[in-house]
């Protein structure tokens, strides 16, 4: 009583006020930066920051981790003299299974017989609509449709993204979720591999019979 | 693993099905839908019925009330779910009427005041008519609003198909936004008939007749002091989000008070209904935005029971974990909001956002955001947690967490100000919160061990030592302290669970992105931080949900808080609120 409570109450605040003092000390004492360097913003985001942590956006910002996820965008290979092989099919897996229904696509007939092939004549997100629940990408057979670490999308207009402006490359993807794409990369190469040797195994089967 | 039904279980459903329908022979039989479970009971005796329930059998705690529209059996069915706070599964017991209005069927308010919330709920998005209900108002939608949005024959403005995937969007996909299928280029229907010129637009008058009936002013009081209304919101700062008190004050003494909500409600239960089961996942992440892993949790648990498939090992423990995480950064920031509503701006709030930030970050690394997880799937969850995760995570529960919840109770709890505020000040007692159907740390700090982790284990917390939270004054100190003391037990359950957690796989299923569930209905709870999180589900078999509702912790425990108030200051009341833990996009949906 008569205010000890609050005094040690107080002592925790100025513990902290310390601390903060004190880490900024240690850390240019070391001749490392605190702010303005990833090393220093993992430091504030460990098990051990004190004081402080506050991460100073937009001159810095948090680090993002592989699985971060806001809006999907399209992936395109690069083909010979740049061509970009897009690599949705326009299976539309993804238009069924996405909760709010922000994407649209139109598949591509062929002119002469009406078919329909295996690519997206459009294909639109409207991206005031999406959630970034991510199950476009889960659900994705064909690995066309990922999800982005881009998030400084604010603009004073409505965003309805369409194939122009979804599309990205894959080094793209590569770079910011390197150990999906070399997972994806992986069993796409041992699918291959599979498929060929599936192929060989009739041939090679074929002359002995 | 989903724990088979065990035969003593069984058994103990048998005889209670057969002691009850010896007792009621003429009102009560048993529900022999194939896929459903339960009573239906006659509604002239419904009230008689329920009132041997709750003394006679001891089912003592209403847990949902909710209806179900079959159009096409031309039926209406409210559906009641209620629980022993001893423990043990639930007993569902049903009222069917005849689809025609004016549908009627009495109100359990006398037997149980937690059916108030809920049975204006039922009224006000399905149209039941609880005849005996002593303020039988809409609650989610505005006075004025035409038609009963939950009916299955009921289409919104920007109707466009019964259910989800539209056939618009493939494979003739060309956008088009939302209004341009409305005439007016709004959210906006008129009722058919209606005439602009003779509208005359419905007041509050209801409301506030409804709080001078229950005001417990007296006339002869000695002095004669004018009563005042106070509107507290629907944008008071320390309202915890856009929820509406109508006070009125004798002074500065609560005589009367009624919340006013649905400022966030989007119809959580259509949606679903409209969605395909997966796709519900996402949006039940919105609920309490605080805790999208527990929601997630108890969505996934209640379809999992109707699928009936089990839930792969490693997931388990994975969920659990998750849970626990949550439970520990909703009671760090309930801490922190709470001194913040007592007026001690920000330093202790921003204490408890540090701790929370760090635990953010590991959903963040494991499910792709911080708030909108979205982490479960139906038999475990999206994937595996990475290794450095599972690092953080083991920092945080060993060298972190504990240290830091310890100096948060040094900073507070013994500051006088703090106690002179919390200390003896009534929240609920024990009767009360049970009678109100209040569950989670409220129920608990009342004396009541009702702890569903305990009381009816799901997932795989019957394997992990723990001690059920509970203090004994049902005062606000006590309240607040249970917090602690939750956060402690979490932080238990973590150690054995980061112990125990086996490699393995994460999901018993193969990625699907449409699941096949048999019909059937299913009522799955889980403890979410903030009190019983049930689901009810019904499917036919089809895509998406026939019936989809959420029983939600904070709109159920907000039943409490005029009966909470009354009688005491206007200065506690913020407090008081902010002791029911309430989070508007729960209690809106
Ligand atoms: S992005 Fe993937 S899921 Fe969507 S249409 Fe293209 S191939 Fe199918
Ligand atoms: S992230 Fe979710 S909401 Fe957004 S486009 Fe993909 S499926 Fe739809």
């Amino acid at each position: 009583m008569y205010g000890k409570g609050i005094l040690k109450g107080l002592g925790v605040t100025l513990n902290r006020f310390m601390e903060t003092y004190l880490d900024d000390i240690s850390w240019w004492v070391r001749g490392k930066k605190r702010y303005n360097s990833a090393e220093g913003i993992a430091h504030r985001s460990s098990k051990n920051t004190r004081g402080i942590f506050t991460v100073q956006y937009p001159e810095e910002q948090l680090l993002t981790p592989e699985e971060f996820r806001f809006v999907p965008f399209l992936v395109y290979d690069e083909g010979a003299e740049g061509k970009q092989e897009v690599r949705c099919t326009s299976c539309g897996i993804c238009a069924k299974v996405c909760p709010p229904q922000c994407i649209w696509i139109v598949r591509t007939n062929d002119p002469n017989t009406g078919k329909p092939v295996p690519q997206p004549a459009q294909f639109y997100i409207d991206m005031d609509i999406c959630m970034n629940c991510g199950f476009c990408a889960e659900y994705c057979p064909f690995d066309a449709i990922k999800m982005d670490h881009d998030f400084d999308i604010a603009s004073v207009s409505r965003n309805v993204y369409d194939l122009e402006k979804l599309l990205k490359p894959a080094t793209y993807y590569a770079k910011i979720r390197p150990q999906n794409y070399n997972r994806e990369e992986e069993a796409r190469k041992a699918k291959e591999a599979a498929k060929a040797a599936r192929a060989a195994a009739p041939a090679a089967a074929a002359p002995s019979a | 693993m989903t724990a088979p039904a065990s035969t003593s279980t069984l058994d103990a459903s048998a005889q209670l099905s057969a002691s009850l329908v010896a007792r009621f022979p003429d009102s009560v039989t048993a529900d022999t839908r194939p896929g459903f479970s339960g009573f239906i009971i006659k509604k002239e005796n419904l009230v008689e019925v329920a009132t041997a329930l709750r003394d006679e059998f001891g089912y003592d705690l209403l847990s949902s009330v909710t209806g179900v529209d079959y159009l096409a059996e031309n039926k209406m069915e409210v559906v009641y779910h209620a629980f022993k706070t001893t423990g043990g599964p639930n007993l569902v017991f049903k009222v069917q009427v005849d689809r025609v209005d004016p549908i009627e069927v009495p109100s359990l308010y006398e037997v149980w005041t937690g059916a108030d919330f809920q049975e204006r709920e039922a009224w006000d998005l399905m149209g039941i008519r609880f005849t005996g209900h002593p303020d039988l108002r809409r609650i989610l939608m505005w006075e004025g609003f035409e038609g009963h949005p939950l009916r299955r024959d009921y289409k919104e403005a920007f109707f466009e198909e019964e259910a989800k995937p539209f056939k618009s969007r493939w494979p003739e996909g060309n956008h088009k936004y939302a209004e341009f299928r409305t005439p007016h280029r709004d959210n906006l229907i008129f009722p058919e008939g209606f005439d602009p010129d003779n509208y005359k637009p419905e007041n509050e008058d209801e409301l506030y007749f409804s709080l001078e009936r229950s005001s417990t002013k007296r006339e002869e009081d000695a002095l004669k002091t004018d009563h005042i209304v106070v509107n507290m919101g629907p944008h008071h700062p320390s309202t915890h989000g856009v929820l509406r008190v109508v006070v009125e004050l004798d002074g500065e003494t609560i005589t009367s008070l009624k919340p006013v909500m649905g400022y966030l409600h989007r119809n959580h239960d259509k949606i679903g209904e409209r969605s395909t089961f997966l796709q519900i996942l996402p949006y039940t992440d919105r609920l309490d935005y605080f805790n999208s892993m527990a929601n997630n949790f108890g969505y996934v648990t209640t379809v999992e029971k109707l699928m009936k498939i089990p839930v792969a090992e490693r997931a388990e423990y994975i969920r659990v974990i998750m849970a626990e995480l949550s439970r520990i950064q909703n009671h760090l920031i309930f801490i922190g909001m709470l001194i913040n509503d007592l007026g001690s701006m920000y330093t202790p709030s921003l204490y408890a956002f540090e701790e929370r930030e760090l635990i953010l970050d590991i959903f963040e690394a494991v499910s792709g955001a911080r708030m909108m997880c979205n982490y479960f799937r139906f038999g475990g969850v999206v994937r595996d947690v990475p290794d450095d995760a599972m690092q953080k995570i083991k920092d945080l529960v060993h060298d972190r967490l504990p240290g830091k919840t310890d100096e948060m109770e040094r900073f507070l709890n013994e500051n006088e100000i703090l106690l002179a505020r919390l200390k003896g000040v009534r929240v609920l007692n024990a009767e009360d919160a049970i009678r109100h159907s209040v569950t989670g740390p409220c129920l608990r700090a009342a004396g009541v061990p009702y702890d569903l982790r305990r009381a009816d284990p799901y997932s795989v917390y019957d394997r992990f030592d723990f001690d059920v939270a509970v203090r004994y004054n049902g005062d606000m100190y006590d309240n607040y302290l249970i917090r602690f003391d939750e956060i402690r037990q979490s932080l238990r359950i973590l150690e054995q669970a980061l112990k125990q957690i086996p490699q393995g796989s994460i999901n018993s299923q193969k990625p699907q992105y449409q699941v096949r569930v048999p019909a059937g209905e299913a009522y799955g709870r889980v403890e979410s931080p903030k009190g019983e999180l049930g689901f009810y589900v019904v499917s036919n078999g089809k895509p998406n949900p026939y019936r989809y509702h959420v029983r939600a912790p904070s709109f159920v425990n907000l039943t409490a808080v005029e009966s909470m108030c009354k009688g005491t200051k206007i200065a506690d009341f913020v407090a008081l609120l902010a002791m029911l833990d309430i989070v508007m996009g729960e209690v809106d949906r």
